[in-house]
């Protein structure tokens, strides 16, 4: 449509860029940040990959290698992963999905990229400079008495980008409950917003915690306050306790937003109305008020009472309740739909079956006999990839895709993005699943050297990482391709419900020419005229 | 090099069994829900594709199912649970009759002494069919005591004593790692542990480099650090006399009453203050920085050695 103003074309030039206050643009600039740190994070992967080819450390030394996978989670973790799909997907779509003109406060929303840039900053300079080697852990006292690498540049960096996560949460939650549109109550509001508003909390709530303990471990390297260093009188396996209350719900923000995109794309793509929509909801709290009470479940051969860890391990157990509820009912959901394979339902796919591996995993590392063995093993490092990557990623890309027509009013090639959407799942496979192997053999995780007889799963998991990373690569070449030269998308050409599917693509930056107002259910795809009669 | 793939690891303690029994069952619960999610979905994905004249049935939902899908998975969760922790509670505790060996971890190696008086490096030869107990601390950063043929694992700390215990099963060599990231040359930070029948082990304790045991080095190193002059039956009433201790109740000028084991003994050379014998005046000055982490070894050796009618 040309001519039609919308929130791209309104005007032109970096200024209006950087002093945007339109969520929307906010969103791209977000896009754009993670998606540089995602590929240097990749980056980094590739490098550990081809290290871990052969038995003996002989492409990188010891200490690079260490840099690297520390950088590696710095960066996956704190400046992708967590702002991922909140950042980007969350702040375009929150409002456009609840019929607001904007997020609560518009310039907090760009203040907290700034902030996130300042803090991607810090940690790049860090980088630049010769890199950090303490595992994106930090455990003490390692970063903080014996490490004489950039502790203090990169823990200034997840300081600072910290508040910028606090600012976000604060920015959805007040949206959530005080710009909805007349008529959208909280059980007609799309999942995503539920899943949003769980995250949300965990950020608001979380968050302070690791920004305190990260303080308090640059006090203690900078000025030898004794906190976690015994030599000081301190205690070391206080600042797991401190790490973990926030980074174990760290997991959960990158992982309930990606359940929020896949209860929007199922539904979508069965064109039916999503099976157990208030089980959905509350279980996005559940799992966010649980993964507050589990984090001792990181230290069960700390040290740590053996009686704290039969606690713990029964509170980890329960998150696997809400997180299944989830799975069965978008399997519920598939169930008599009619059902189209377009890429974000690929994604969707993949997620579903990447989470229920992870997910069910995950159970062999809260079963605390079993977890004595497996812990910091190449076992964990394939669970976690299964939930962030297999889970959180796939979710985002079928998310990035979902929304494309919306986000910038063009189609990206359908093939294309199948294609890669089916190398993205094949290449992950074959890089983590021969990992579970591994971590059960015994082979210890930020290993740069390893024994022999491990190799032949290492090289099947370096080959899948290089598929892997193609598949990755596919869509960032046609995603910046289709902007110029997809096809028009029209406002909606999934015929979808939900808000934001009502307004033009790429929509005006008010988002909506007057306040729409809701009188139905969420996901009502199958109107009650068509209805069938259930036999 | 694909002789040497294997894809399960080797089983040589007693509680390996144990652990891979309850890792099949997960495995086994893990498999059937994997394959009935990836099943329904392939099969929901085809069969209602998506054809021209057929739409979609509406379905909200049913608290039936929802229920039985929360109920059904609580269940075997309860289950793993259980199984676990128990597992876990049952091999916390080392049989009594454990020989004791220490471990110290530093960056990067792993120093072991025995009783008899041998020190390793990186290398730890156990008897075959006795209970051996590890009582670890680390120089420096935290490492982990990994053998992951024994299925045990446990961090090794700074600043204290964490204890682990295993029986081996089988003679043979296996791999003992550090588990827990601590610097440079992590991954170097590993060796071997060797498994002997009971009298091939006392040949090698026998043949070792002739030593004097812990307990001997501990006595010779608690004299030179004056700690006779109020330790010792005779010695005035300065400090409780330590004979037959190790072992026992401790009643604390607090009320409490603390067991004497490794950690008690240890904090109580290196922060005296932090728990007083009742009925002693808390007079004894701190020993830190004073003694090694081997030397503190040496002297809890020395102390555990001091029985009742040993003097």
């Amino acid at each position: 449509m040309p001519g039609r103003e919308h929130y791209l074309n309104v005007s032109y030039g970096v200024k209006s860029w950087l002093l945007t206050g339109d969520h929307k643009r906010i969103a791209l600039l977000y896009l754009g940040t993670i998606t540089l740190f995602f590929f240097l994070g990749g980056a980094f992967a590739v490098l550990l990959r081809l290290e871990l080819v052969t038995p003996a450390g002989d492409l990188v030394r010891a200490e690079t290698y260490n840099k690297l996978f520390t950088m590696h989670g710095v960066i996956m973790i704190f400046f992708f992963l967590i702002p991922s799909i909140p950042a980007v997907l969350g702040n375009f779509l929150v409002p456009l999905m609840i019929g607001a003109r904007d997020l609560a406060f518009p310039r907090i929303n760009l203040l907290s990229w700034y902030i996130f840039l300042i803090g991607g900053l810090f940690t790049l300079g860090a980088v630049v400079t010769g890199g950090v080697d303490t595992g994106w852990t930090f455990y003490t006292p390692y970063s903080s008495a014996y490490s004489n690498t950039h502790v203090m540049a990169t823990a200034i960096g997840v300081f600072i980008t910290g508040f910028s996560s606090i600012l976000t949460g604060l920015n959805f939650i007040v949206t959530i409950h005080k710009m909805r549109a007349p008529g959208l109550t909280w059980f007609r509001l799309p999942l995503f917003i539920w899943a949003h508003y769980a995250t949300s909390l965990i950020m608001i709530l979380g968050t302070p915690v690791v920004t305190i303990a990260i303080l308090l471990l640059g006090l203690e390297r900078a000025f030898h306050i004794g906190i976690f260093d015994p030599a000081l009188g301190g205690d070391p396996v206080l600042f797991q306790h401190l790490f973990w209350f926030y980074s174990h719900p760290a997991v959960y923000i990158m992982i309930l937003p990606g359940m929020g995109v896949i209860s929007e794309i199922v539904t979508c793509f069965s064109r039916k109305r999503i099976f157990g929509y208030r089980f959905i909801a509350f279980a996005s709290l559940a799992i966010a008020v649980l993964g507050f009470l589990v984090w001792g479940h990181h230290m069960f051969v700390s040290g740590q009472s053996i009686y704290a860890g039969m606690v713990f391990s029964f509170l980890s157990f329960l998150v696997a309740v809400p997180s299944a509820v989830k799975v069965f009912n978008w399997m519920a959901t598939l169930y008599k739909g009619s059902i189209l394979y377009q890429t974000p339902m690929l994604y969707a796919f993949g997620f579903i079956g990447l989470f229920t591996i992870g997910g069910l995993t995950g159970l062999f590392l809260a079963t605390l006999a079993v977890d004595v063995h497996v812990h910091d093993t190449y076992f964990i490092v394939a669970h976690f990839h299964y939930i962030m990557v297999g889970g959180a990623v796939m979710a985002y890309l079928g998310g990035i895709h979902f929304w494309w027509p919306k986000i910038t009013g063009r189609l990206y090639p359908e093939g294309w993005a199948r294609f890669s959407a089916l190398i993205v799942f094949l290449g992950f496979n074959l890089t983590f699943f021969p990992q579970f192997i591994l971590g059960y053999l015994g082979m210890p995780r930020r290993y740069h050297a390893y024994p022999e007889e491990f190799q032949v799963l290492n090289v099947m998991s370096s080959a899948g990482a290089s598929i892997l990373g193609v598949g990755y690569l596919i869509p960032m070449i046609y995603l910046v391709w289709s902007m110029r030269y997809g096809p028009e998308a029209g406002d909606n050409p999934w015929e979808a419900t939900g808000l934001e599917w009502t307004t033009p693509s790429p929509p005006p930056t008010e988002n909506f020419p007057s306040t729409p107002s809701v009188e139905e259910e969420p996901y009502a795809y199958a109107p009650p005229e068509q209805e069938v009669p259930v036999g | 090099m694909w002789t040497n793939f294997p894809l399960f690891p080797e089983r040589a303690s007693t509680i390996a069994g144990g652990v891979d029994a309850l890792y099949f069952f997960l495995v086994a619960v893990a498999l059937f829900f994997s394959t009935l999610i990836f099943a329904a979905i392939f099969y929901f994905a085809i069969k209602y594709r998506r054809r021209p004249g057929v739409a979609a049935r509406p379905i909200e939902g049913s608290l039936a199912l929802e229920l039985v899908w929360s109920l059904i998975p609580l269940g075997i969760v309860m289950v793993m649970f259980t199984w676990g922790a128990g597992l876990y509670f049952r091999n916390s505790a080392p049989p009594p009759d454990a020989i004791d060996i220490y471990v110290v971890g530093k960056q990067w190696m792993w120093k072991l002494q025995h009783p008899e008086g041998a020190r390793e490096i990186n290398e730890l030869h156990v008897p075959v069919g006795r209970p051996v107990r590890l009582i670890m601390t680390s120089q420096d950063v935290i490492h982990s005591f990994y053998i992951p043929a024994f299925r045990i694992k446990n961090d090794v700390l700074p600043g204290r004593y964490s204890t682990v215990w295993f029986e081996a099963t089988r003679a043979g060599e296996y791999h003992l790692f550090c588990a827990e990231y601590c610097g440079n040359q992590h991954s170097g930070m590993r060796g071997r542990v060797v498994a002997m029948e009971p009298a091939r082990y006392e040949e090698w304790l026998a043949g070792g480099p002739a030593g004097e045991s812990l307990a001997v080095a501990g006595e010779r190193l608690f004299r030179r650090l004056g700690c006779t002059n109020c330790h010792l039956p005779g010695a005035g009433s300065r400090g409780p006399v330590l004979v037959g201790l190790y072992g026992k109740p401790v009643p604390l000028e607090d009320g409490k009453i603390v067991r004497a084991e490794e950690a008690y003994i240890r904090e109580s050379i290196l922060n005296p203050r932090a728990k007083v014998v009742a009925g002693y005046p808390a007079i004894m000055p701190t020993f830190q920085g004073q003694i090694s982490e081997e030397g503190m070894v040496e002297i809890i050796a020395y102390i555990k050695s001091l029985r009742r009618g040993s003097e």
